[in-house]
């Protein structure tokens, strides 16, 4: 409620003012709000305070808070300043307003917001200046007021009507009935604090101390119950119990023990106890029932499980011949060559690399020789894709006629000349040529037939000729054809006395090579540390130019390369020395298979920041301890058809001091021309195939009696043979007139299984390869230069299920045949020398005939006049060959 | 103590009442326990036998002392549950023979009430 002013107005100057036509859409805010609709709050500005003059404090006071302020004044401000003017939200009231005074009333204390207030109606003037006192003036003033103006009424208060509100009110109401009682208690202060003391008291024993509402039995509430319905099970007795544990944290604890044992004593004297002896004898019938149970028969064989012997066979089961594939020639060499040596690159699939010599003896050599030096000796490199041309030629300085490539670096090729030297290639800069190769099965349509002349050397696929990049001494090296070459394992080393080492560089660095000049060398293709410093020679030699594009990996060796060692196979005190054709080193036996392969993968990426072959460095061989247990011992094989087995560490010779070698463990002459293949199982490590001249033998390393297996004469001269690579019993023998004898050990051991014609001439190598599960290939070379891929069956490259454990067993027993043959010939012996005793006593009276027994192990007795030598008996005993696998000749 | 003389013949033949046992070798329990267990160990197949008390303690064995010892724990405590399997099952019923037949090889159990006899047999080739 607004206060009332009740002071009397004094009337200030007044000016009247023109209406102005209200032209405003703007409603003015009123304070209706507030029960006070004549009420427009106003701000003014002390310039319109100035103008009106109501300004605060001085002409608008507390005292005196309103101003008469005329219409026409504030129309003639509106006019003035428009909508500057302090008087424009309530132009439309000031138009409006009847009167020609309207009230401006100074708010002092903001009651309705701003600082002035106008008071719009006639009637709120009159009530503001003159506020009423008689309520019967305000009802007159009511009944002036037009409808449209509220005017503020006090609330009467009226008299009281019950409603009947009192009395709930009073019944909820809280009174207090009784009058409250005080109490006063009082204590003596000193007592506050003290200690308490408590005391049991029976409450029965004082009067009045407990209360209790005992209970007793209701008559009206008991019931009898007459009928009751149980339900009854049986469970096992069931305990609950807990216990009450310490938890701790976990803790880790350890117990150690050892079993309760008998000392010898006491077992002997259990052993004589009474109780033990009846029981064992009767415990042993039982168990001898049933190990005779066993031994009878296995109940638990599931036959029909064993029926089945594969899963499931791709292709034909019964065809079991070599499909060819593809084969290869090189047209563009004038001569005629021969193919000395295959191989298939170790992870390029596709990829078969021929060296090729030309086939001329060794006088035709000679007396060609100028013609010779003018065509390069080549590699090539074969490529699935592409059957006419090949993908790499690698030149070297005269034939190659064996070579190999390095197992831990695909791209380091080490061969052997006819000249004697070692001629080493690096290929890793053509290797992203070669291995974006792709190939596919059969030809490409681009490779189309075209006449020689039509072939142009810029196209697409032109040869790669790619020197060599080292060749080894030629002084120092072999003098003769070096027929075998072979890279030691990258898990050892050897040092210059033939002892072993461990490699810690973790790649193929050493050779190993067999030449026709009777020795066998070792090289390392690391650096040598010189012991003595260069003198001028090497200066001159190396101001010979290097051409821009071969690689420098083995500039180190070139022309300068020395073996590491010699072993020279010496027969004793003849000059004659076993000449040397094949070699089989212990760890000979990583042919390739896809676990290798991939192993040989890995070892590729890792080194392809750093190809270790490009900064190699001196073997540690001086600074490790030699390994002792390692079996240094391996095959040879030799022109003459011998088997050698011998040592390559070198020994002091006492009396000179001289380093030597040894003299071999053992020697047999089985073959009767050269052993060309020397070749350990690919799963047995010591299995060793021999094939030379005319059969084919089976060793065992360890085995000194002899070989386990050797075939009879074949008809026609064994030139080549590799083991299979999947099958244990299988190997692959190539024959003079291109046929090629497939050996099955489980099949048949007298002769081959199969005989397949692949070319027309002799055949000089054979390789298998296995490229996937399904896929295996046979490359096969020939004497006219060409290479044949034939594709192996099924039947040939899946091992049956058992089959290596049947060859296993067909070779233990083949030993113990061997053994037993030895047993034999101790008997006979003994016979022997008991019928000499006889024969002796007979003597005198009776000549002697002249004949030698031959005695096999059969117990055969085939007489040979005595003169000849073994070999010839052979040969003549070729029409009926019995397959001795151990013979001995008795002398009388 | 006899003395003995060289009477130049050749000693009379024993009595038959007197002559020993006819199991070959001597007649004491020692030896017949030695050669019980070793014509069991002569069967085909055969790999090991023990011979355990019944506390599982190795009396005699042929196979060298860690498996010896790992069997003969093992075996015991397998006997004995195989033993009272078959009495809870019956209660007058008894275990006499207990084989096990693995993928490698068979394992027989020959059980006693102080002793139990162990025999490894690879029953197949």
């Amino acid at each position: 409620m607004a206060p009332k002013q009740k002071k009397k107005s004094s009337r200030g100057k007044k000016s009247p003012k023109p209406v102005l036509a209200a032209s405003e859409d703007m409603e003015p805010v009123n304070m209706e709000s507030m029960g006070h609709p004549e009420i427009y709050p106003l701000v003014l500005t002390t310039k319109t305070q100035e103008i009106f003059s109501c300004q605060i404090d001085e002409d608008v006071t507390d005292e005196q808070p309103y101003k008469l302020i005329n219409k026409e004044d504030i129309f003639e401000d509106l006019r003035n300043r428009a909508a500057v003017s302090d008087f424009h939200p309530v132009k439309k009231i000031v138009q409006e307003y009847p009167g020609n005074e309207l009230l401006l009333v100074y708010d002092r204390d903001f009651k309705y917001g701003l600082n002035f207030y106008l008071i719009g109606t006639e009637e709120g003037k009159e009530s503001y200046l003159n506020p009423p006192e008689v309520p019967e003036e305000q009802e007159e003033y009511k009944e002036h007021i037009p409808e449209d103006v509220y005017i503020y009424k006090l609330p009467v208060s009226k008299p009281w009507v019950s409603l009947g509100s009192e009395k709930e009110i009073e019944e909820e109401s809280v009174t207090e009935s009784t009058k409250q009682i005080t109490y006063m208690i009082s204590r003596k202060r000193s007592e506050f604090g003290a200690p308490i003391k408590f005391s049991d008291q029976n409450a029965s024993s004082v009067k009045d101390a407990y209360i209790e509402c005992t209970a007793y039995p209701d008559k009206n509430f008991t019931l009898k119950q007459l009928e009751k319905d149980v339900g009854m099970q049986v469970i096992p007795q069931i305990k609950d119990i807990s216990t009450q544990t310490k938890w701790t944290y976990p803790k880790n604890a350890t117990t150690q023990y050892y079993p309760r044992e008998f000392s010898e004593e006491e077992k002997e004297t259990l052993k004589q106890s009474k109780p033990l002896v009846d029981f064992l004898n009767n415990a042993s019938i039982s168990v001898e029932i049933a190990l005779q149970q066993n031994e009878i028969m296995n109940t638990f064989i599931d036959d029909w499980k064993y029926l089945a012997e594969e899963e499931g066979t791709f292709g034909d089961k019964t065809d079991t011949h070599l499909k060819e594939y593809q084969s290869f020639t090189d047209l563009h060499s004038p001569t005629e060559k021969m193919i000395t040596c295959v191989s298939w690159h170790p992870t390029i699939y596709g990829l078969i690399a021929v060296s090729v010599a030309v086939r001329l003896s060794f006088e035709d050599r000679v007396h060609f020789s100028g013609k010779l030096l003018l065509q390069p000796s080549l590699i090539l490199f074969w490529s699935f894709s592409d059957p006419i041309h090949p993908q790499l030629m690698l030149e070297s300085p005269d034939d190659i006629f064996c070579f190999k490539f390095c197992p831990s670096d695909p791209n380091i090729i080490a061969g052997g000349c006819i000249n004697g030297q070692i001629v080493m290639w690096d290929i890793t800069a053509h290797a992203d040529r070669i291995e974006n190769i792709k190939a596919g099965g059969g030809r490409s349509k681009r490779a189309t037939l075209k006449p020689m002349f039509l072939l142009e050397p810029e196209s697409n696929k032109e040869a790669m000729y790619i020197r060599h990049c080292a060749v080894s001494s030629i002084e120092n090296g072999h003098k003769k054809v070096i027929t075998d070459i072979h890279w030691l394992s990258d898990t050892f080393e050897i040092n210059r006395m033939g002892s072993v080492f461990e490699n810690r560089s973790g790649i193929c660095c050493q050779l190993v090579t067999c030449s026709a000049d009777c020795t066998i060398c070792f090289w390392d293709i690391r650096p040598q540390k010189l012991l003595t410093p260069q003198t001028t020679e090497k200066k001159k030699e190396e101001s010979i130019e290097i051409p821009f594009d071969v690689p420098s990996t083995f500039l180190h060796l070139d022309l300068s390369w020395k073996p590491l060692t010699k072993v020279r196979l010496s027969k004793g005190e003849t000059s004659l020395d076993y000449c040397p054709t094949k070699i089989s080193l212990n760890e000979d036996h990583l042919l390739c298979k896809t676990q290798d392969k991939m192993l040989a993968q890995s070892k590729t990426e890792k080194a392809e920041e750093m190809n270790p072959y490009h900064n190699l460095e001196s073997g540690m061989a001086n600074l490790l301890k030699p390994i002792d247990d390692f079996c240094t011992k391996f095959f040879v094989g030799t022109e003459e058809g011998e088997v050698i087995y011998t040592d390559w560490k070198m020994e002091k010779d006492p009396e000179t001091g001289r380093l030597m070698s040894k003299k071999p463990v053992s020697h047999h002459t089985v073959h009767d021309g050269t052993v060309h293949t020397i070749q350990r199982s690919p799963f047995y490590n010591d299995i060793i195939l021999t094939v030379g001249g005319w059969n084919v033998a089976i060793w065992k390393e360890g085995v000194m009696t002899g070989p386990l297996l050797q075939s009879c004469c074949a008809p026609k001269r064994y030139t080549s043979g590799h083991w299979s690579l999947t099958r244990p019993g299988v190997f692959y023998i190539g024959r003079e007139d291109g046929y090629i004898d497939i050996w099955d050990l489980l099949e048949k051991t007298h002769e081959p299984a199969q005989s397949q014609n692949i070319c027309i001439t002799m055949i000089t190598y054979i390789k298998p390869w296995i490229f996937s599960s399904k896929q295996q290939f046979i490359a096969i070379a020939d004497y006219y230069g060409t290479l044949h891929i034939l594709e192996i069956p099924w039947t040939l490259s899946r091992p049956s299920t058992n089959e290596m454990a049947s060859v296993n067993h067909y070779f233990e027993r083949e030993v113990k045949h061997l053994e037993y043959v030895e047993q034999r010939k101790k008997i006979r012996e003994q016979e022997k020398k008991e019928m000499e005793l006889e024969m002796a006593k007979k003597k005198v009276e009776i000549a002697v005939p002249s004949h030698r027994a031959l005695s096999s192990k059969r117990g055969h007795h085939v007489q040979v006049p005595a003169s000849k030598k073994r070999e010839e008996s052979m040969h003549k005993t070729q029409g009926q060959c019995f397959p001795y696998s151990k013979c001995s000749i008795n002398l009388c | 103590m006899n003395e003995w003389t060289n009477t130049g013949r050749e000693p009379d033949p024993l009595p038959s009442s007197l002559a020993g046992p006819t199991a070959p070798g001597l007649g004491e329990p020692q030896a017949e326990v030695e050669e019980t267990l070793k014509r069991i160990q002569s069967h085909k197949g055969v790999i090991g036998t023990m011979v355990v008390n019944a506390e599982g303690i190795p009396i005699r064995t042929t196979l060298d002392n860690s498996t010896t010892v790992q069997y003969a724990g093992l075996l015991h405590h397998l006997t004995m549950k195989a033993k009272s399997t078959v009495r809870d099952i019956d209660p007058q019923n008894d275990l006499t023979f207990l084989r096990i037949r693995s993928k490698k090889h068979e394992i027989m159990v020959a059980p006693d009430k102080e002793y139990l006899l162990i025999v490894i047999q690879n029953p197949c080739e």
